[in-house]
């Protein structure tokens, strides 16, 4: 009869000393705590220095792409897992648009007015399905932007098929990449304090007991729409400024992939992480940009997977890495057997 | 006028119960939303034609067996993938979403787009009804639809499968206890959902031409039909098939036709506003609203 054997996982010493006493006293220690969040923003910047002209290109959009997976991971953390990302992508590329080209702000002023006037307009068109949750909530969030897409088409308003084009463009390649990537950083930084803050217990509240925020006293709507507020204006920032970095708009915003981009990476990463959208957005944006010889079938390569991710490793590449850099694992006997509870 | 405008809004309503039959009918029986109902729409709508036209079979005998495909289809996506996400709702309409993509992008990128890719009507022209002329596919289309609808009620309230069905829908476990496999019944489902998505493809697609778009088009009307209605309702999708279906005829008719797209958006987020539930939700309303 062979022994059974199981899988431990044990902390490290070092995380039990630098999660629990909060006095760094080696030069270990502090790198334990400072590489992991050092190295991808160093290592990012560094890379902008090297990589030839097109790939800063790719580095632009794989962190507008990786903004709007940590604005889906963020809603999706408080309860609100929206089916179509590319509402608000569209509603903030709309408004900076128009901003630019019917009233003719210049681009410092564009941009920004866009992002809030879009976050607005879609926090008011998500309001009437705050009362839904769950898959109810997913349900209308994704044919919204469908809908709208078809309106624009059949109304021809902002130029219907056409778009509207000839919109200011960035200064030059620097500008644009040193926006987008201090944004990323921003976005990042600030919605994982912003999560572990006292106000933001209850976002995750919202997700995880909303009973209990309404016990609290608190209105679950109002704080619902805050989220939504926070969340879209990060997707409306990403759409204003892709529509300034392609200088034109177009229907194409409200399409599918837009939705589906934020959703894979999140899954591929690991949800409710915001590390792991964003690592999933930096595996995914240049991969999508490899496979961009395959025109239609991009899409069906991040459906598929997609579909795969969530079937067989549903908690992502980022828990799995931070486990790896957390704990040690070993295997163990197990005398009295492996229980099957 | 008028006239036209209740002949042709009928005939727009059955056309939108049959597409929101079949995502009601799985859903309100396993709780799985299937969003790859456009996909399976037309792929359904692509394996009749390519029965019809490349193979030369009969147009009866690929219709069917375009249908019986899609049904297998649908029992296998559950048998392989959804049985294993069972419980997380999320990761159901996630991984549905994606293959409904897969298909549909799949299609376009084998180019299906133009005018090629039609099926022809089952018979040639048209009748007189209050004076309006109508196509007889039309009319096969609203005849299907009431025998579907009749079909549908008689095997649930009057088969035992379909009070298993019944069973399920209202309680898993207490099913299960009493003998009703719930795996079974959900792949079941969702094969008929599957089955009734396609056969309102073969019905309905002769009207035009078999495009990707169509899909995505179709699982949009299919799901605000069913959110108007109430989820799990068929009640539901019948009354707001046919509140949806008139209204686009009439705004069509006398307002403007580039403003039918506006009209199930429109409504959908005035349902919500008044009742989150749907129209005829059955009373949820602790469990979805806030």
């Amino acid at each position: 009869m062979s022994i059974e054997r199981r899988k431990e996982r044990i902390d490290r010493p070092i995380k039990a000393v630098t999660d629990d006493i909060f006095c760094l006293s080696s030069i270990r220690e502090i790198a334990y705590l400072v590489i992991p969040r050092m190295l991808p923003v160093l290592g990012l910047l560094l890379l902008a220095f090297f990589v030839p002209q097109y790939w800063r290109k790719v580095m632009v959009i794989t962190f507008v792409m990786g903004m709007m997976a940590l604005s889906w991971d963020f809603m999706a953390s408080c309860g609100l897992t929206s089916l179509g990302q590319a509402l608000f992508f569209a509603l903030g590329a709309y408004s900076a648009g128009a901003m630019n080209h019917y009233f003719g702000l210049p681009i410092y002023l564009s941009i920004p007015l866009g992002t809030i006037i879009g976050a607005i307009i879609s926090t008011a068109c998500i309001y009437p399905t705050l009362g839904l949750r769950g898959i109810y909530f997913s349900v209308v969030t994704l044919i919204i932007p469908l809908m709208l897409m078809r309106i624009v088409e059949t109304t021809g308003i902002f130029g219907g098929t056409e778009g509207i084009t000839g919109l200011s463009p960035f200064p030059g390649i620097i500008v644009t990449m040193a926006v987008s990537m201090i944004a990323l950083w921003l976005t990042f930084f600030g919605l994982r304090r912003l999560i572990d803050s006292d106000y933001g217990h209850i976002f995750v509240a919202l997700k995880d007991n909303d009973r209990a925020v309404e016990a609290s006293g608190l209105s679950i709507r109002w704080f619902k729409v805050q989220a939504i507020f926070i969340g879209s204006g990060v997707c409306c920032f990403s759409g204003a400024f892709m529509t300034h970095y392609y200088m034109s708009i177009g229907m194409s915003a409200f399409a599918i992939d837009l939705s589906i981009f934020p959703i894979a990476a999140s899954v591929v990463g690991g949800m409710g992480t915001l590390a792991g959208p964003l690592l999933g957005a930096i595996i995914l944006g240049p991969l999508s940009e490899a496979l961009r010889a395959f025109g239609s079938y991009r899409v069906v390569i991040y459906a598929a997977l997609l579909g795969t991710f969530i079937v067989t490793l549903p908690e992502g590449l980022f828990p799995y890495l931070a486990r790896k850099y957390q704990q040690i694992e070993r295997w163990v006997e197990a005398p009295g057997g492996i229980s099957e509870d | 006028m008028f006239l036209s405008v209740l002949v042709y809004g009928f005939i727009n309503s059955v056309i939108l119960v049959m597409v929101a039959l079949g995502f009601s009918i799985t859903f309100g029986i396993s709780r799985v939303a299937n969003f790859s109902h456009g996909g399976f729409y037309v792929l359904g709508g692509i394996f009749t034609w390519y029965g019809l036209i490349k193979m030369d079979l009969p147009y009866f005998l690929s219709a069917i067996l375009s249908i019986l495909i899609i049904g297998a289809l649908g029992a296998l996506m559950y048998r392989v993938v959804l049985v294993r996400l069972k419980g997380l709702e999320l990761s159901e309409v996630i991984a549905t979403l994606s293959l409904g993509i897969v298909i549909l992008e799949l299609l376009r990128g084998l180019g299906v787009f133009g005018y090629e890719f039609r099926n022809p009507v089952f018979i040639d022209g048209s009748v007189d009804i209050l004076g309006v002329g109508v196509g007889i596919q039309r009319i096969i289309i609203v005849c299907a639809g009431a025998l579907l609808l009749i079909l549908l009620h008689f095997f649930v309230h009057h088969t035992k499968m379909g009070l298993a069905f019944r069973g399920v829908a209202q309680q898993e476990h207490t099913a299960l206890s009493v003998g009703i496999n719930p795996n079974l019944v959900s792949m079941l489902s969702l094969a008929m959902g599957s089955i009734m998505c396609a056969l309102s493809a073969v019905l309905i697609l002769p009207l035009g031409v078999i495009s990707v778009d169509e899909g995505y088009d179709i699982l949009i009307k299919a799901l605000a039909v069913c959110i108007i209605g109430g989820l799990e309702s068929t009640i539901g999708v019948l009354v707001a098939a046919f509140i949806i279906g008139y209204i686009e005829a009439l705004t069509s008719m006398y307002i403007s036709s580039s403003l039918t797209s506006v009209v199930p958006l429109a409504c959908m987020l005035v349902i919500l506003l008044i009742r989150p539930s749907g129209i005829f939700g059955k009373s949820k309303e602790i469990e979805e609203r806030v």
